[in-house]
């Protein structure tokens, strides 16, 4: 086995909801669905990075008291949330493929020292830049 | 006692949308649009979520833009005031200096000296570090450094 990161979660307002955003608008694919009770686990990967999982999971019981789950819904909600990286070949041609299913983009690609980069959010509020590799 | 999430991803579009944009004009009715709230609603939520009044959060914006333009071009000051969403050359030098400290001509002297080693961390993340702080009102900042007590003689830019 080889040792590194395996899985990194974020959360999202609803798991249905993202699995529908990262699987069928950025296309990763699920790599774990599993519910016990009120948990789900959930996570998915990008096609060309089979060895790592994001997960996507809700705040919430079993884990969390009821204003707990409420500050990290509101957290997620205003973008307060680490930032997040995907790197692509073509940063014009993915900005133009992901408009289709209406991805929304919060920055248009700009070129800044070379290199070019968009910026969009999830449904739940995660900000992800769109930098070419 | 929190805010609706729900409400707060709505004010977030607004903030983005002025992030997008932030050398347009933005009065109140137009960024509660984007947000799909009442315009009486929207100031209020929004420093509350983000602890700022929307204006104050563009002028940060503006300025970070300018400051960027600065450090990256040799656009006339002129050229970058206008394109950063002012209308006259005089309050973006006054609001620059409030609000950094300094004038964009010794900023730009001084950030085009410095050598940067911005390779290993994406520009819009670097960028938005560099925001300047704005805890007080443009107006207010000027009116402490000057031992001044009287009002504000100009509306900040809505």
């Amino acid at each position: 086995m080889s040792q590194g990161i395996d899985v990194v979660g974020i959360y999202v307002r609803d798991q249905d909801e993202a699995l529908a955003f990262y699987v069928g608008k950025l296309g990763f694919e699920v790599h774990a669905d599993m519910s016990n009770g009120p948990f789900r686990w959930l996570t998915v990967k990008h096609p060309e990075q089979p060895s790592f999982q994001l997960g996507l999971f809700t705040p919430g019981p079993p884990l969390h008291d009821a204003a707990t789950a409420q500050t990290l819904r509101e957290m997620v909600a205003k973008g307060a949330m680490p930032p997040l990286v995907l790197m692509v070949d073509d940063c014009r041609a993915a900005y133009k493929r992901l408009q289709v299913p209406g991805v929304e983009f919060t920055q248009e690609p700009v070129e800044r020292y070379g290199r070019v980069d968009a910026g969009f959010r999830d449904p739940s509020g995660n900000g992800w830049k769109l930098i070419e590799g | 006692m929190g805010q609706d999430p729900e409400l707060l991803r709505r004010l977030l579009r607004a903030k983005d949308r002025m992030d997008g944009a932030s050398q347009e004009e933005w009065p109140v009715r137009r960024l509660a649009e984007a947000s799909g709230t009442s315009a009486a609603h929207f100031a209020r939520s929004f420093k509350e979520a983000f602890g700022v009044p929307p204006h104050r959060y563009l002028l940060t914006r503006r300025i970070e833009r300018a400051m960027a333009l600065l450090r990256e071009t040799d656009l006339p000051i002129t050229e970058i005031a206008f394109q950063t969403g002012w209308n006259s050359l005089g309050t973006f030098g006054r609001t620059f200096r409030n609000v950094t400290g300094d004038n964009p001509a010794a900023v730009r002297e001084r950030e085009q000296a410095t050598p940067h080693q911005r390779e290993l961390v994406p520009e819009c993340l670097l960028r938005a570090a560099g925001r300047p702080g704005l805890t007080i009102a443009v107006s207010e900042k000027r009116r402490r450094a000057e031992g001044d007590t009287e009002g504000p003689e100009e509306m900040e830019v809505l």
